[in-house]
């Protein structure tokens, strides 16, 4: 279990982490812009996310934070 | 749930100038990440280049001096050699380090100056608008070359980890790539090994990091990703030329 947060207003809409994702949960959001003017990133299934970080990892805007469910 | 990935403390929290997925941001934050799990951003000076990453001194929350273009090595030398104890890093594009900045380059790694460079080669002048670099590929397009590079006039591409190989004062020279989340995290571990390299006193380290530039290459960011693999891997192999502290990990 995971989850992801985009920073709406770091966001450039590269497409990175949409490319990255294993499971292509990620979307270019095309119906609104943020404050720099881009299309931002957003997770379209919260549920499939598995928290693996690969998205962030591939962010060249620091734009992603992830938590996950950690065993203890 | 816990976070178990954030932007590093030692990165501004700040919105870039870089093109969307231009890759100098996730090298950005891998030196970020590697400060902060040294514990060495109050001990951390870096020193930048002139090229599209010029005003990376406004990304990073350790100490950071601008150099005139190619003398990143210079300015790193008089740094490091005044204050022994610092971690002392530069930060250059191609056309800075393999062009205009060719000899502080060579001649830092000969006299074995005890700092680090990080190495962003994208095969283009990002900055001033893709005109071609040292590093360009035979046949690729850029702004000075419309026909492709062509290598009976413009001559071959300069590979600087073997050149600086061979340098007796190197002690690691490494080539890793940023084209995929596991490329990513070898080429952090490389910079990892440079920093130790260099508070171990060892010597001259470099880590080349074969880089995007989607903007001057006329693609999207994922397609110069596929570029990168596609092309400029097999004329930039991946890997360790030169490490001197090899034998004494070798059963890490
Ligand atoms: C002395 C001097 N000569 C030339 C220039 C013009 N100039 C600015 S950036 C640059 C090259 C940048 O390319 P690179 O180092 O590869 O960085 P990138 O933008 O690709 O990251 C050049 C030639 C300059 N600023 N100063
Ligand atoms: S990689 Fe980062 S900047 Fe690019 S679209 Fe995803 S969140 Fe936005
Ligand atoms: S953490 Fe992994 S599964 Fe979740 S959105 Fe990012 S890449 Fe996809
Ligand atoms: S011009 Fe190229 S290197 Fe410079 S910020 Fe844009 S994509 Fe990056
Ligand atoms: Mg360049």
């Amino acid at each position: 279990m995971g989850k992801i947060n985009v920073i709406f207003d770091k966001c450039k809409g590269c497409g990175l982490c949409e490319n990255a994702c294993p499971q292509k949960i990620i979307q270019i959001q095309k119906d609104k812009i943020n404050s720099h003017g881009y299309f931002t990133a957003v997770c379209i299934n919260d549920d499939k996310c598995v928290g693996c970080a690969m998205c962030a990892v591939m962010c060249p805007e620091c734009a992603i934070t992830v938590e996950r469910q950690v065993q203890k | 749930m816990s976070v178990v990935f954030r932007k590093p403390d030692s990165m501004a929290d700040v919105n870039t100038h870089y093109c969307p997925g231009c890759t100098h941001g996730i090298v950005h934050r891998l030196i970020c990440e590697i400060i902060d799990e040294m514990g060495i951003e109050g001990d951390t000076i870096g020193i930048c280049p002139v090229g599209c990453s010029v005003m990376a001194y406004d990304y990073f929350n350790c100490d950071m001096i601008e150099a005139p273009h190619g003398r990143a090595p210079a300015v790193a030398t008089g740094v490091k050699r005044s204050l022994p104890d610092k971690f002392v890093f530069t930060y250059q594009g191609d056309g800075d380090l393999a062009a205009i900045g060719t000899a502080e380059t060579i001649h830092a790694a000969a006299r074995g100056e005890n700092i680090t460079i990080i190495f962003i080669n994208n095969t283009t002048y990002g900055m001033t608008g893709g005109q071609m670099a040292p590093t360009t590929l035979p046949g690729q397009v850029t702004q000075t070359t419309p026909y492709g590079r062509d290598v009976e006039k413009a001559g071959y591409p300069v590979k600087m980890c073997e050149i600086l190989a061979q340098v007796d004062g190197t002690a690691l020279a490494q080539r890793v790539s940023v084209d995929s989340p596991k490329e990513v995290q070898i080429a952090k571990k490389a910079i990892r090994k440079a920093f130790q390299i260099q508070r171990d006193k060892k010597g001259f380290s470099i880590v080349e990091v074969l880089s995007t530039c989607p903007t001057n290459w006329g693609m999207s960011p994922v397609e110069s990703l596929e570029r990168l693999r596609k092309e400029c891997i097999p004329y930039f192999p991946l890997g360790v030329y030169k490490d001197i502290t090899a034998k004494e990990n070798s059963n890490d």
